[in-house]
């Protein structure tokens, strides 16, 4: 990459923040929503890292595929069960939130461990392809991985019906579990006709 | 210090805090959006290991970023399958609380 290096550590430094702050924020605010969007912002900020690395294919894909689709999905899921709820407490959330963030933290310093101290055999940055990395990619999903390509393909299609199948409005009579009768309004809502006489 | 690039420990570093940043909300959430949410969140730090390793061991073949794409294809594939999942959970339970989705406990 023809940036200087002073340039590229300062992005670098900024983009890494912003990752690890909206992250941060992602799991841990109170309003699902800020987190939604905090999210489309770490989808962001990683394209930008790819960027950085000579991979504008990738970083076009990610912009469109995770924010343009999948930052909108999650949003229409937090407007279709948006319900005010208050979530009964648990008895032993202390103990779960000391295991769950002892398990974490051993995690991570096992992984950087692992970044720091392991040896890695970089290749020679001669070799770089660089910008030239779109064509690459063309060749590799046309020759060796084109197997892999096309059952994508055909994930992608049986994914897509699943997802429609399983969304559908089925309107059943009652619970499965319990065996009250459903309400029904949550399943096809009443509404009131917008022009009826009211006198 | 004379710098030809950026070290790649520093991408590694980052992609590792996202990961167990991501494993942490997945533990401890209990809106199963935000579960979903934490499941993106590690396939993101997945993805950013792979472009590294692509850029700075495998340079000139780049096979890490067909994977990336690869893993980007499923991860679209497992949001929306996830989605309509917990569209039909909520349907089914109004709620979205991980606690209440204790069908298969005993």
């Amino acid at each position: 990459m023809s940036i200087a290096i002073t340039t590229q550590i300062i992005c670098f430094t900024v983009l890494s923040l912003i990752i690890l702050i909206g992250a941060l924020g992602v799991v841990l605010l109170e309003s699902i929503v800020y987190s939604a969007f905090l999210l489309g912002g770490v989808f962001m900020s990683v394209a930008g890292l790819y960027l950085l690395l000579n991979a504008s294919f990738v970083a076009a894909a990610q912009v469109l595929v995770y924010v343009g689709a999948v930052n909108v999905l999650i949003i229409f899921a937090i407007m279709l069960v948006n319900k005010k709820e208050d979530l009964k407490p648990i008895n032993d959330i202390k103990s779960r939130r000391i295991i769950s963030t002892s398990i974490c933290i051993t995690l991570l310093s096992l992984l950087i461990r692992v970044d720091l101290t392991n040896v890695w055999s970089l290749s020679n940055p001669q070799n770089s392809i660089g910008e030239e990395s779109t064509i690459r990619i063309g060749e590799h999903l046309f020759s060796d991985y084109l197997l892999p390509f096309e059952v994508a393909s055909v994930l992608l299609l049986m994914a897509m019906i699943g997802a429609i199948v399983l969304a559908r409005r089925d309107v059943m009579s009652k619970d499965i579990s319990t065996g009250l009768p459903v309400d029904q309004e949550l399943i096809e809502k009443s509404s009131e006709p917008l022009l009826t006489n009211k006198n | 210090m004379n710098l030809e690039s950026i070290p790649i420990q520093a991408f590694l570093i980052v992609s590792s805090v996202l990961f167990c940043i991501g494993i942490w909300g997945l533990l401890n959430s209990r809106n199963a959006v935000r579960v979903l949410m934490s499941i993106e969140l590690m396939l993101n730090a997945v993805n950013i290991n792979l472009m590294a390793f692509s850029s700075y061991i495998d340079n000139n073949l780049i096979q890490g970023q067909v994977f990336t794409i690869f893993v980007i294809t499923v991860a679209a594939a497992e949001a929306a399958v996830g989605l309509a999942i917990l569209l039909s959970l909520y349907r089914n339970r109004v709620t979205v609380d991980m606690e209440s989705f204790n069908l298969l406990k005993w």
